[in-house]
C-alpha cells in the first residue's frame, strides 16, 4: 500500500458534489421570501384559492429543500427515483381512499 | 494459462488494497462509492416510510376538512399565528445551519461542524420550547380534547355560527384532535432529531466526521430536513387556514 494510493482513495472519498455555502444562503433566502408570501396571502380572503396557493407555496418550499439542502439535485438517478417514489405511494393512499369515501359515504364531490 | 493467472493475482491484489485504505469503508462494500450510494438509498427508503406515516394523518386531515370546513376555520383561529410563524422561521434557519454543518464536515472543518450543529440544536430546542408554550396556552384555554375541553362554553358565538352553518360544534374537536396528533408526531420527531444532533456534536468534537467520513452527518441532515418539510406543510394547513390577522397574535 503506497502513499499514492491512499491519496487516490482519499480523493475518491471527496469526489461527491460539495454545494458551496452561497447556494445554501440563496435557497434559505428563497425559503424565507416564500414564507413571508404565504403569510401575506393568508391575510387576504380568497376563498378556496387560499388553500390552493398555500399548498403550491409549501410544495415549492419542499422542492427547494429536497433539491439543495437534501442534495437530490446532485444524487444518482436511483436515489432520485426513491425520493419521488414516496410521493407516488402517497398519491395512491390519497386517491384510492378518497374515491372510496366519495362513492360510499354520501360525501359531496368538490364544488368550486 | 500463465498470463491469465498473472492477471488474476493482480486484480486480487488491487481489491485487497481497496479494503485497507479507508477505515470507515465497511468490509461488505466494494468501494466508498458503493457504500455512499447504498447508505443514501436506505435513508431515502426510510424517509419514504416516514412520508407514509405522516401521510395517514394528512389524509385524515384532508377528509375531515372536506366535511367540517367551517369548524376547521374556527379551530385554526384559536391558534396563535405569531408563535406559529416564529416556529416556522426557527425551523427554516435550523435547516440552513444543518446544511452548513454538512458542508463543514465535507470540508473537514471540525470546529465549524460542531458550531453549526450546536446552532441547529439550539434552534431545535427553541422550537420545542415554543411548542410547549403553545400547548400550555391550549390547556389553559381548554382546547385539548379529552383532557381539558370547554370550547363551547368559552366560545358561544362561534358555536352558534357553526350551528347556523349546519355543522356540529363537536367538529371543532376533530380539528384539535388532528392538530395535536400531527404537531405531536412532528414534535416527537424533533426530539429524536435533538438526540441525534446531540450525539453528533459529541462525536464531531472528537473529529469523527472530519476525517473524510462526512456521510453520517449528511444522512442525519436528511432526517432533519425531512422533519422541517413536514412543518412546511403543517404550518399553512393548521395555522394559516384561519387567516393571518393581528387578532390572532394575542398572548
Amino acid at each position: 500500500m503506497s502513499d499514492r494510493t491512499i491519496e487516490e482513495s482519499e480523493h475518491e472519498a471527496q469526489s461527491q458534489h460539495i454545494i458551496p455555502p452561497i447556494v445554501y444562503l440563496k435557497v434559505f433566502g428563497v425559503l424565507m421570501a416564500l414564507m413571508i408570501l404565504t403569510c401575506a396571502i393568508a391575510a387576504l380572503d380568497l376563498g378556496f384559492l387560499n388553500t390552493l396557493i398555500a399548498l403550491t407555496i409549501a410544495v415549492t418550499k419542499a422542492t427547494f429543500i429536497v433539491l439543495y439542502f437534501m442534495h437530490i439535485k446532485f444524487s444518482s438517478k436511483l436515489v432520485k427515483t426513491f425520493s419521488v417514489a414516496a410521493l407516488f405511494w402517497l398519491s395512491i393512499l390519497f386517491a384510492l381512499t378518497l374515491q372510496d369515501y366519495f362513492t360510499r359515504h354520501g360525501m359531496q364531490l368538490p364544488q368550486f | 494459462v500463465a498470463s491469465d493467472t498473472e492477471v488474476l493475482d493482480y486484480d486480487v491484489h488491487e481489491a485487497e488494497e481497496e479494503h485497507v485504505h479507508l477505515p470507515y469503508l465497511h468490509h461488505h462494500f466494494d468501494d466508498i462509492h458503493q457504500q455512499r450510494e447504498s447508505t443514501s438509498l436506505c435513508m431515502w427508503l426510510f424517509l419514504a416510510t416516514e412520508v407514509m406515516m405522516f401521510g395517514g394523518l394528512f389524509f385524515a386531515y384532508t377528509l375531515y376538512r372536506w366535511l367540517y370546513g367551517a369548524a376547521y376555520h374556527a379551530g385554526s383561529k384559536e391558534l396563535n399565528i405569531l408563535l406559529g410563524t416564529i416556529n416556522t422561521v426557527v425551523l427554516l434557519v435550523s435547516s440552513f445551519t444543518m446544511a452548513m454543518g454538512v458542508y463543514s464536515a465535507s470540508m473537514r472543518r471540525p470546529r465549524a461542524l460542531v458550531g453549526w450543529l450546536v446552532a441547529t440544536w439550539i434552534l431545535g430546542a427553541a422550537f420545542i420550547g415554543i411548542k410547549g408554550v403553545e400547548w400550555t396556552k391550549d390547556y389553559h384555554e381548554g382546547l385539548i380534547p379529552a383532557v381539558r375541553w370547554n370550547f363551547y362554553e368559552t366560545h358561544p358565538q362561534e358555536a352558534q355560527e357553526l350551528a347556523e352553518a349546519g355543522e356540529q360544534p363537536d367538529h371543532v374537536k376533530m380539528y384539535f384532535v388532528l392538530y395535536f396528533c400531527m404537531t405531536g408526531l412532528h414534535a416527537l420527531h424533533m426530539i429524536v432529531g435533538l438526540l441525534l444532533v446531540g450525539v453528533f456534536i459529541r462525536l464531531g468534537a472528537k473529529g469523527q466526521f472530519t476525517n473524510g467520513n462526512d456521510q453520517p452527518v449528511e444522512i442525519m441532515g436528511l432526517y432533519w430536513h425531512f422533519v422541517d418539510i413536514v412543518w412546511v406543510f403543517l404550518f399553512p394547513l393548521l395555522y394559516l387556514i384561519g387567516g393571518f390577522t393581528m387578532s390572532r397574535m394575542h398572548f
